[in-house]
């Protein structure tokens, strides 16, 4: 869990010249900053921890008693963890298969759009052509389409393919067992660029305007700029944009269960945990331990992603 | 508990073919149009070398091709713009001027239905609540925590306290929120630290979701400790960019941290607050599954989304649930123009 | 399996790969010829010729019950050849519609709700089952059964599993032990859930939340008392809109039920006031039964599966269900059940044959014997069905007097029966009057 990030307290080592009465000051207020933040952490946490508690508590117990009866009445069981992760079913052994899956579905849904993104986001932002203001709102505004809506044509695309005034266009894909993987990474793609598109070019088109005439002036290309310049200097918004859609991705149910369908040759870890609750939603308490099986890679990628967000990035390259 | 590798190894094959896949579109594409303007310039040289040996008039500098550089950058993205969203909304808005099998066109039928409808002015004020609250004190929180917390102690460790929601399935997320809402009747022992609380302080129990207006208050929380997460992280990274010589010489003047976060922080991080609270917005707008989880729109807590998501998906009135989710493209429409202005703005400035 | 790898190393090898792949395909099929010849796969001659073929299902049943389906078939695959291949899935409804549209449906689906079947029917994507299923289906079921899979006289599909929702769940152990008895008219179960009152205890205990199904259980309800205060007739016209929601005599049912269910001095045993039915878990509205706060819970045989581990389910054991009583006995024995009927958007033969087999005698006690499964059709034998109160059901089911009605809110538009029906009685446990809701809902219906 090491981060890049200097642990300083809030800039109270940093002057020695202040007086007295604003050290003073600045200690106090350093301590009201801690104190809130605890809060908010506390507040923010809580809920998540009970279920965490809950998660160890044996099911009647779950369905009848508030989880802080744990701490004066302790009963303690690993039953859910057992059912989650060895289960009853026959197709419930297989979690590391669905594992699998859900890294399969994963990573290249989080690879495509973020490098689409960044040379569209680029484009729009640094390449004078015609109309692109229109087109990056236009881009923006497709944020609001539903992807509920988007799933009955994508799938005929993948299905039937494309067919224009009874031509053939595009063929049916025609995909089996794993290779249906393909279309969720195609819709998880189509799902994210506009969001994607609209985070980077924020980011990118507030690099300084000097940066960019000084690199053409000395003949670099698009292509050169993009790769040299903008990518180093992006690399955090790359990193956020990176966490969100594998979060998002990592969580989804319903663009898995359309395009891969829900057998373990295919189905990533969320269509297994829904299926923890029973046919008939009754065995909910499992879930308590599904949510914190599952929130495990989210947090290592979280983690692992942190020390992207450094200080300094931006000034450092434009001194050097 | 059998597990058999050989059984998984055509994933790990897909995935392969699937990075595989990346790296030749994006490396393909970068290489591309590194060679070819190369080979352009190249040429260029020699003519312009030719052209000065033989003591002839130089060729006229040709503009530089930016149209086609913008649509080689641009294209992977629309390409699948129009398959994945712009296919789908044209679809989306012709449905909604038909009837729910979607055989026959009924004209502006379903957007009759929509305003005819009594429940749906109450699912408008709540989607308008939910979309000027959640985007407000979730980008509020994540602020205040980004930069109490940015260089604190345990920096990483206190934002996952925070990020962690964010990393909670949906699911996961409805079942921590019904524990806590959750009621048991009066001298009966709470199972929900709500009424737990309320309780000890010597109150009455209350069933929290039943009573409007208060219950989509309450979903509104669900959704702001979610997303305070998005705004922490963005606004995070944003603060770690402002130039660390313009923070030092801030603070050799002696400036206070108040100052220093009216100052310096917020117009640096300016541009970042607005794609969080423009993206919070819109996610608001489509957010549909909590509330789907929590009452299922029971009680008055219905709003657009999941109410179109019912329509389109349950009821199997796909007439009305596109009106509806052509409603949703019509609410974007302000956000838009805001965007536009700051985009203006910003090419002005 | 042998498919999907001859297909990735055609797409890998090319030519090679293909020679490998008809290979492994051809040993596959050879090791179940060999097998079809064995004695016990005699009954399943009949089914035979289409080896090698695979057959997708569609459903909601998930986890343990989607295991036990694949084990009810497994000498159905062996025998004939013929894959299976079943996919469970917590959206059935939502996306069944979306898969059929996107042009990439299943070869069968087990649609729960004659209303969707329809739907899908209306939209021309449904294949009525051919004559060896039909044939089959009518030997098997009653036409009280039939006539929800038939549209416009075409016949879509036979049942499949079943269940009987008139059941009142209650605790033998405590009966026996506070001298109450069993009622079998509508006045004694009100007279019983006084006496049962007046010991301090709220004789019933409910619950309607079903996440994004909440109000599910009071729909029951209602349909239960419709079809018991007035005939199966109205209640066919109520399912068909022959009579308007709002009609009295559906108001003098919603108010029947009220009767129980918004009486403060009856419920919530155990969780509180009427209120506290609508967040209630319809999973858990029954469990204070064994903690002795509550002793009436009218709940389908399905509820067999939500009590705690070690409770007994059987007539001496701690929990057990009764039928929930008539309200006028001259009516005979009217029933309210649900169950799935086994849909085709195929007609290839081997899609045919599963059909068939899947409404047959065989299927039937072959799915019953590994449990927990209940069904109305008449060849399954009584001895191979092992819990108790399934048991009943069955008995109820194949019973001549029975009039059997499918549950009306999985019979009306999806707009009404998966929503403002629901919807409507959430609101109406919420506090608001009969009248208001009925309204609400009869203008919702799609017209």
């Amino acid at each position: 869990m090491t981060t890049a990030t200097p642990t300083v307290g809030t800039g109270v080592q940093a002057t020695t010249t202040t007086t007295r009465v604003s050290r003073v000051r600045k200690r106090l207020n350093s301590r009201t900053a801690t104190l809130v933040s605890i809060v908010i952490a506390l507040l923010w946490t809580v809920p998540t921890f009970g279920l965490f508690i809950s998660s160890f508590r044996p099911e009647d117990q779950i369905k009848t008693t508030g989880w802080w009866t744990f701490f004066s009445d302790p009963q303690f069981t690993l039953q859910n963890y057992q059912d989650v992760l060895f289960g009853s079913s026959s197709s419930s052994g297989q979690l590391a298969s669905y594992f699998i899956n859900s890294l399969a579905i994963t990573i290249p849904s989080v690879l495509f759009p973020t490098a689409f993104a960044a040379l569209a986001a680029y484009a729009l932002a640094w390449i004078n052509f015609k109309g692109r203001d229109w087109l990056y709102i236009a881009i923006f505004a497709l944020q609001i389409v539903p992807l509920q809506m988007a799933l009955v044509p994508l799938l005929k695309f993948f299905s039937t393919g494309v067919t224009v005034a009874g031509v053939q266009v595009l063929p049916a894909w025609d995909l089996v067992d794993e290779q249906k993987f393909a279309q969720v990474w195609f819709a998880h793609t189509c799902f994210a660029l506009p969001f994607a598109v609209f985070l980077l070019h924020n980011f990118i088109a507030q690099l300084p305007s000097d940066l960019m005439e000084a690199a053409r002036v000395d003949g670099a290309t698009h292509p050169k700029i993009f790769r040299t310049i903008v990518l180093p200097l992006i690399t955090p918004a790359l990193a956020a944009f990176g966490i969100f859609q594998f979060l998002w991705v990592w969580n989804d149910l319903l663009v898995a269960l359309i395009f891969a369908g829900g057998g373990n040759e295919t189905a990533p870890l969320t269509v297994r945990l829904a299926e923890m609750a029973g046919t008939r939603g009754n065995e909910w308490q499992r879930l308590t331990a599904g949510a914190f099986v599952s929130i495990v890679v989210p947090l290592i990628v979280f983690l692992s992603l942190q020390r992207y967000f450094v200080r300094g990035l931006l000034a450092g390259s434009v001194k050097g | 508990m059998e597990f058999d590798f050989a059984e998984e190894q055509p994933k790990f094959l897909m995935l392969m073919y699937g990075l595989i896949a990346f790296v030749a579109v994006v490396g393909g594409l970068l290489l591309l149009l590194d060679v070819v303007p190369a080979w352009f310039a190249r040429r260029r040289e020699a003519q312009l070398v030719a052209a000065a040996t033989s003591g002839a008039p130089l060729p006229r500098r040709r503009k530089p091709r930016e149209g086609l550089f913008a649509l080689f950058f641009l294209l992977p993205t629309l390409l699948f713009l129009v398959v994945g969203l712009v296919v789908p909304a044209i679809r989306t808005t012709l449905l909604s001027l038909m009837d729910s099998g979607s055989t026959n066109w009924v004209g502006l039928r379903n957007y009759g239905w929509l305003f005819s409808e009594d429940s749906i002015v109450r699912v408008l004020i709540n989607t308008l609540i939910w979309v000027l609250l959640v985007p407000l004190v979730a980008t509020a929180f994540g602020l205040i925590y980004a930069v109490l917390v940015d260089r604190a102690r345990l920096e990483a460790l206190a934002k996952s306290l925070i990020f962690l929601p964010m990393a909670i399935s949906f699911v996961g997320a409805s079942i921590i929120w019904k524990f806590v809402y959750a009621y048991r009747g009066d001298g009966q022992e709470q199972i929900g630290l709500l009424n737990q609380i309320v309780v000890s302080l010597g109150g009455e129990p209350k069933q929290w979701l039943l009573d409007s207006p208060l219950n989509t208050f309450l979903l509104i929380v669900i959704m702001i400790w979610i997303q305070a997460g998005f705004a922490m992280v963005v606004l995070s990274a944003a603060i770690k960019a402002i130039p660390a010589d313009i923070v030092e010489a801030a603070r050799l003047d002696g400036v206070s941290p108040w100052q220093m976060f009216w100052q310096i922080t917020m117009p640096s991080i300016r541009p970042a607050l607005i794609v969080v609270v423009v993206t919070l917005s819109i996610g608001t707008l489509k957010v549909f599954d909590i509330v789907r989880t929590a009452t299922n729109g029971n009680y008055d807590t219905s709003v657009i989304a999941s109410e179109m998501y019912n329509q389109a998906f349950r009821y199997g009135e796909n007439g009305q649930g596109s009106a509806l989710a052509v409603f949703l493209f019509v609410l974007v429409i302000p956000i838009v123009i805001y965007q536009i202005r700051n985009l203006r703005q910003q090419r002005e400035g | 399996m042998a498919f999907a790898r001859s297909r990735q190393a055609l797409a890998i090898a090319g030519v090679l790969g293909l020679a490998l792949g008809v290979t492994a395909c051809g040993t596959g099929n050879d090791k179940k010829s060999s097998k079809a010849s064995s004695p016990e796969c005699a009954a399943y001659e009949k089914y035979q010729g289409h080896d090698g073929k695979k057959v997708t299902i569609y459903s909601s049943i998930r986890d343990i019950e989607a295991d036990r389906l694949a084990q009810s078939w497994k000498q159905f695959e062996d025998c004939t050849g013929i894959k299976i291949d079943h996919e469970g899935s917590p959206e059935f409804e939502a996306q069944l519609p979306v898969r059929v549209d996107g042009g990439n449906a299943p070869d069968l689906a087990f649609i729960p709700q004659p209303g969707l079947l329809k739907r899908f029917v209306d939209a021309g994507k449904l294949k009525p089952v051919g004559a060896d299923t039909k044939a089959m289906a009518e030997a098997n079921y009653s036409p009280d059964w039939l006539k929800y899979s038939t549209v416009d006289g075409k016949f879509y599909g036979a049942p499949l599993g079943s269940n009987v929702k008139s059941f009142v769940w209650y605790s033998p152990k405590m009966f026996k032990d506070k001298g109450w008895t069993i009622p079998t008219t509508w006045d004694e179960l009100i007279k019983l859930s006084d006496t049962i009152a007046a010991t301090g205890m709220k004789p019933w205990c409910a619950g309607i939340e079903s996440g994004d199904a909440t109000g599910w259980p009071a729909t029951d309800w209602i349909e239960d008392l419709m079809l018991r205060m007035t005939s199966p007739e109205v209640y066919d016209q109520w399912t068909t809109h022959g009579i308007p929601f709002n009609d009295p005599q559906v108001a003098g049912a919603v108010d029947k039920a009220g009767m129980i269910l918004k009486n403060e001095k009856y419920v919530n045993g155990g969780f509180g006031n009427v209120k506290s039915i609508a967040t209630t878990a319809f999973g858990e509205a029954g469990l204070p039964i064994t903690k002795g706060k509550c002793a009436l819970h009218r709940q389908a045989s399905f509820y067999a599966n939500q009590w705690p581990k070690g409770t007994k389910v059987a007539e001496d054991g701690d929990v057990f269900a009764f039928y929930f009583p008539a309200v006028d006995p001259a009516k005979g024995k009217p029933v309210l059940g649900g169950g799935e009927f086994v849909a085709a958007f195929a007609d290839r033969p081997e899609v045919q044959a599963v059909q068939t087999y899947l409404a047959s005698g065989e299927y039937a006690n072959s799915r019953a014997k590994i449990g927990d499964w209940v069904s109305a059709n008449k060849k399954l034998d009584l001895n191979n069905v092992p819990n108790p109160v399934d048991k009943l059901s069955v008995q109820i089911l194949q019973d001549p007097k029975t009039v059997f009605r499918f549950d009306g809110s999985d019979l009306m538009p999806a707009a009404v029966g998966a929503g403002t029906f629901w919807k409507g009685m959430v609101s109406w446990i919420n506090g608001k009057d009969t009248a208001t809701v009925l309204n609400g809902i009869e203008s919702s219906w799609p017209k």
